[in-house]
């Protein structure tokens, strides 16, 4: 009898520390310097229009050692894919004899804070494409290169080391341009439009309640600075038509094609959303 | 990972008698040989089992790496530094192969 009740007494205590933890999900308090060179910008006051005060980056509410992990770009297990971009840049691929490198040269210098303005209208196609859709248009119209399928190939490699060389730079996006406007606005909507059997929108998680749990993880504001993001979860690389995809199969909904005009009004929504956070790709993530 | 590459982070300087954190990391697919392929059939082990790290020729760390070690093994040590010299890095893969790496550093 005694002994149960110590059981007992023990559960309640449990209850009471994990009570206690949950309120500490949110965002932390501290800096985040990649290799002690690059101050990044992880928390900012957000744009006009935008529904919260502040944005802050997914960083800040990861556990200190994946905090860590993010901060030394020798640990962090995406720069391994960083450099495979690389090797990837400067391979001959196609019927016209050409690497990215082949125009595009040092990618440090050209690349260079490319990567903080993506998505951006494209004239030609009519819709607003993403880093992985620009690669495949030069990959198809300069290199006569098969384009990637979606996650396949060097898609995953080749966006991070692109974006990479944008790293610390501040997102933002032009809405002027083309229709990205009308993107933008289809993206709000599907943001704050209520899918699947959990009736969840973006904005229930990621607006409503970002520093709570949601099961065992803290629910950040679900910004897309830092993509693609290596997720220890799967230890790859992550992009954000994946992410996407997997946040709306978690609601119970039907999910989109990858780029498909639905996930690209959303890229282009949810990318504004944080601009002004500095470029943290390859981020790491739990 | 598409290729087998060593990396290295070493300070490039240090005093005399300073503890010095080395950080090593290599991309390798680490099979463990408990895997089977699409058809069923075992998938050759194939890890990098053993890594030694020397300073001007002399052992300072070296470990055998096992089967359970995942993908891309990430070593992290330290070592004192009584004079300027080079630390040369070895990692051996099953299949025979030896990668190298090598860093200088100076005293302060």
């Amino acid at each position: 009898m005694k002994h149960q009740y110590l059981v007992t007494a023990a559960a309640i205590a449990m209850g009471c520390a994990l009570s206690a933890t949950a309120f500490a999900g949110g965002p932390v308090d501290e800096q985040l310097v990649i290799d002690g060179e690059i101050e990044m910008t992880t928390r900012t006051e957000s744009v006009e229009g935008h529904p919260l005060d502040e944005v802050i980056s997914g960083w800040h509410y990861r556990t200190k050692e994946t905090r860590a992990l993010e901060a030394d770009t020798f640990e962090n297990p995406a720069m391994l894919y960083v450099e495979e971009g690389q090797d990837i840049w400067n391979t001959v691929e196609g019927t016209e004899g050409k690497s990215c490198a082949t125009c595009h040269g040092d990618a440090s210098e050209s690349m260079a804070g490319i990567g903080a303005h993506y998505p951006k209208w494209d004239a030609d196609s009519g819709r607003p494409i993403n880093i992985e859709l620009q690669i495949n248009k030069c990959r198809e119209e300069n290199m006569g290169a098969e384009p990637y399928a979606f996650d396949k190939g060097g898609q995953k490699p080749l966006t991070a080391f692109i974006k990479h060389q944008s790293l610390g730079q501040p997102v933002s996006l032009d809405l002027a341009e083309g229709e990205m406007q009308s993107w933008w606005e289809k993206g709000e909507e599907l943001y704050y439009t209520r899918t699947g059997q959990l009736n969840l929108s973006c904005a229930t998680c990621h607006e409503n309640y970002n520093g709570y749990y949601i099961r065992a993880d803290h629910l950040s504001q679900g910004n897309a600075n830092g993509f693609p993001t290596y997720r220890l979860k799967q230890a790859s690389l992550v992009s954000i038509h994946n992410r996407f995809r997997g946040c709306i199969r978690d609601t119970r909904a039907e999910f989109p094609a990858a780029f498909s005009d639905e996930l690209m009004a959303l890229e282009v929504y949810v990318t504004w959303r944080g601009t002004g956070l500095s470029v943290e790709t390859p981020a790491v993530r739990q | 990972m598409a290729s087998v590459k060593p990396r290295v982070k070493v300070p490039k300087s240090a005093s005399a008698g300073e503890v010095i954190t080395i950080k090593t990391l290599i991309s390798h697919p680490m099979e463990s040989g408990q895997r089977k392929d699409g058809d069923g059939n075992p998938i050759p082990r194939q890890i990098i089992n053993t890594f030694t790290c020397e300073f001007n020729g002399q052992t300072v760390f070296s470990c055998d790496i096992e089967p359970a070690v995942s993908a891309n093994p990430y070593l992290e040590f330290t070592a004192k530094v009584g004079e300027a010299g080079t630390f040369k890095f070895t990692w051996v893969d099953d299949d025979g192969s030896v990668y190298t790496e090598e860093k200088e550093i100076a005293l302060n």
